[in-house]
């Protein structure tokens, strides 16, 4: 039976993690995802998951950890922010390598310095080439039901890669939402037993992990990771579906919101996209701009053919970036702008909301009504353009 | 019924095979037989796992392994943590009634990989008890690289990154004590063995192997390469490690420190210096004091080790 329950961001990644029930949680405090861990940690305290909780002094280890549990044959996951997923790099790229579906929450926040708390994107925009899968969350909602499909998806023998759950810090993480929750047999039911065949703790058949590889097969390995990314779109949206059926929530690649017939479209990640549903909504009314906008679930693997698909319809599209690839631009602006090569289709590049900078509803209005003047004019200069920034 | 009879061993399979690509006289290979014979015995397994460095990159060469126990290598800083999370799958199986066997866990790094870069994942993973043992081959630099000084290289030696030259006379600080920091930990068993005295090192490894808890022995492993001497050389060179206390053998077991092995006499540290190239410059006139400096150090090591055992104590290294 389905629950309603008011829970935040962190709460909501919490319980799904804790009806998930991982053999191994191995993770670092870090603002702002502290709450989603104490919260874990109180299910351990009180006996309420099976999971060996590994408190451990760093970021690095964590990774570490999760990589041992994982290979050893156990659901492993762990979470983090910011710098605690900068100084996981290293590892990030290794339980990817060695294939291991870990499930990590990552309540976004931005980078230092300077020393800051608040959203962005900067943290998980720099794990893109990780080989990790990246799954954005609009609200507290997604960010729970993205959780327990992650395990899922990860999983699947055509994927067995690891997955990012981005929640946005603060805005999401701190903030309190109703949603719905699954009875814990249904999350149960849903993801399964994990086994994998080639276990590190199967004593009797002993494997060698991580091995020594040179120019003579390092380059299958990594192709193999390309192919399982390839697999991994169909699986998301397999998934998706039957979770859909299971919930009454259906999840795809992407979540275009009034696009059909949209003159303008806002592309983006995250909470944005909410704010962005909204200003779409007044200015059709209000101002009779057709505002669509099309929220990218599925950031890794890029879903660019669908959204090359979903943006044939607009006059012009601009894309919100809450991160700047530096020397290069916004990097959802050039991921997008690579799906459309070849089609005649101007675009605009909206970098926001750098370290927790607020983006208003009106300021939403804003980027539709400049893409609107654009398109008019058919002037798209300066195609980058900063929104909020104190000049 | 564990068993350090060396006839009895020399007929049991080897764990780690032959064929690797270690250098001709690394101790690392032997010592690490040795463990792995002695831990995996009656009804325990032994899963590993290993710090990037000589032993990993000479032992897995894709598609082969010499391994004949499950191996995990993740990265350089980090076979504590690693197995901090194997460890914890295996209890996590095992209390669902996933798993039954009974399985020790090792977590080998080098002198790099734990004196250094992974200092931290051991301390944390000790600080936290896994229930695991540590061996530190110590081959006394970042021999995999090419000989760079790490916190195990002794005072005196030459190393890429620390070369005698016209003003240097080599690496300038003393060796970093990791059996006394790790020991500082309270962890139930600490040790420090040699792989010229086989059945002390075997013994070590059973005794950590039989606690719960983290454990750890630091094992001195000569490399022919990094400390210029013959390849057939390396046990006896091992030996004047211990017989002139530069690598005393001792443990320290709940807290009590016992001395292992005492020399009769104590050989001089000139003899020491002498067997290894890498401490060759230390005997022109310019550098000459340094051996006098290094034999101090020695001695006063030595007493101090001697007092804490006299004292029952060991905690304090």
């Amino acid at each position: 039976m389905a629950e309603k329950m008011a829970l935040t961001g962190n709460d909501s990644a919490a319980y799904a993690l804790k009806q998930i029930n991982p053999d191994v949680v191995a993770a670092y405090p870090i603002t702002p995802q502290t709450e989603l861990m104490h919260k874990f940690a109180a299910y351990v305290a009180d006996g309420e998951v099976v999971t060996e909780f590994v408190p451990v002094e760093s970021e690095h280890s964590a990774m570490s950890a999760v990589v041992g549990a994982s290979l050893a044959g156990a659901r492993a996951c762990t979470a983090t922010s910011a710098n605690g997923l900068a100084l996981m790099w290293e590892i990030l790229y290794i339980a990817a390598s060695c294939r291991c579906p870990i499930v990590m929450p990552v309540v976004n926040r931005a980078l230092s310095a300077p020393i800051n708390i608040h959203c962005d994107h900067s943290d998980t925009m720099g794990a893109r080439d990780t080989s990790w899968l990246q799954i954005y969350s609009e609200n507290c909602q997604e960010a729970y039901d993205n959780a327990i499909q992650a395990v899922r998806i990860a999983e699947h023998p055509d994927v067995m890669l690891p997955v990012m759950v981005c929640l946005d810090g603060f805005i999401l993480s701190h903030t309190l939402e109703g949603l719905e929750v699954n009875d814990d047999e249904t999350v149960r039911n849903f993801i399964g037993e994990f086994e994998r065949s080639d276990k590190l703790l199967n004593v009797e058949d002993p494997q060698t992990f991580g091995m020594f590889s040179l120019q003579n097969y390092y380059f299958e390995f990594k192709k193999q990771q390309a192919d399982a990314m390839e697999n991994a779109p169909a699986v998301v949206e397999q998934i998706g579906r039957e979770y859909g059926k299971l919930t009454g929530r259906e999840y795809g690649l992407l979540d275009p919101y009034r696009c059909e017939d949209a003159d303008v479209i806002v592309v983006g990640l995250g909470s944005t996209m909410g704010t962005a549903k909204q200003a779409a909504d007044d200015l059709r009314d209000q101002e009779g701009l057709k505002c669509g906008v099309l929220k990218i679930r599925c950031f890794r693997p890029f879903p660019g053919e669908q959204i090359r698909q979903a943006l044939q319809g607009a006059a012009v599209a601009g894309i919100m970036d809450r991160a700047i690839s530096f020397g290069l631009g916004g990097p959802l602006f050039h991921e997008t702008r690579s799906a459309r090569y070849g089609d005649d289709a101007p675009m605009m590049n909206f970098i926001y909301g750098l370290g927790g900078r607020d983006l208003s509803l009106d300021d939403a209005k804003d980027v539709f009504r400049a893409l609107a003047e654009a398109k008019e004019s058919g002037d798209f200069e300066p195609a980058v353009r900063y929104v909020g920034l104190r000049e | 019924m564990a068993t350090t009879n060396l006839k009895k061993l020399s007929d049991m399979p080897d764990l780690l095979s032959g064929g690797h690509a270690a250098c001709p006289g690394c101790a690392g290979p032997v010592a690490i037989r040795q463990i792995l014979l002695a831990a995996q015995q009656d009804d325990t397994y032994v899963v590993a796992s290993i710090a990037t460095g000589c032993m990993e990159v000479g032992t897995t060469i894709y598609p082969n392994s010499a391994w004949r126990i499950p191996l995990i290598h993740n990265a350089f800083e980090n076979s504590a943590a690693t197995i901090s999370g194997v460890e914890a799958a295996y209890r996590s199986l095992k209390k669902q009634g996933k798993l039954d066997k009974k399985i020790a866990f090792i977590a080998f790094g080098g002198d790099g990989g734990t004196y250094d870069i992974g200092l931290q994942s051991l301390s944390g993973a000790l600080e936290r008890g896994h229930n695991f043992t540590y061996v530190c081959y110590d081959n006394e630099a970042y021999m995999n690289t090419g000989i760079q000084r790490s916190g195990a290289t002794p005072k005196g030696a030459f190393t890429t990154t620390a070369p005698a030259g016209v003003v240097e006379p080599g690496k300038r600080q003393v060796k970093k004590d990791l059996t006394a920091i790790v020991a500082a930990h309270g962890i139930p068993y600490v040790a420090q063995a040699s792989p010229h005295r086989a059945r002390d090192l075997m013994n070590k490894v059973q005794k950590a192997v039989g606690i719960e808890g983290p454990c750890f022995i630091n094992v001195l492993s000569p490399c022919p390469r990094g400390w210029r001497y013959a390849p057939d050389q390396t046990m006896q060179i091992a030996k004047l490690a211990v017989d002139t206390c530069v690598w005393p053998l001792y443990e320290i077991e709940d807290g009590k420190l016992t001395i292992n092995y005492k020399p009769r006499e104590k050989k001089p540290m000139q003899e020491w210096l002498k067997s290894q190239g890498r401490f060759r410059h230390l005997f022109s006139p310019k550098n000459e004091y340094l051996i006098e400096e290094i034999q101090q150090d020695i001695d006063r090591k030595w007493e101090k080790l001697l007092a804490l055992e006299a004292m029952g104590a060991g905690e304090s290294g």
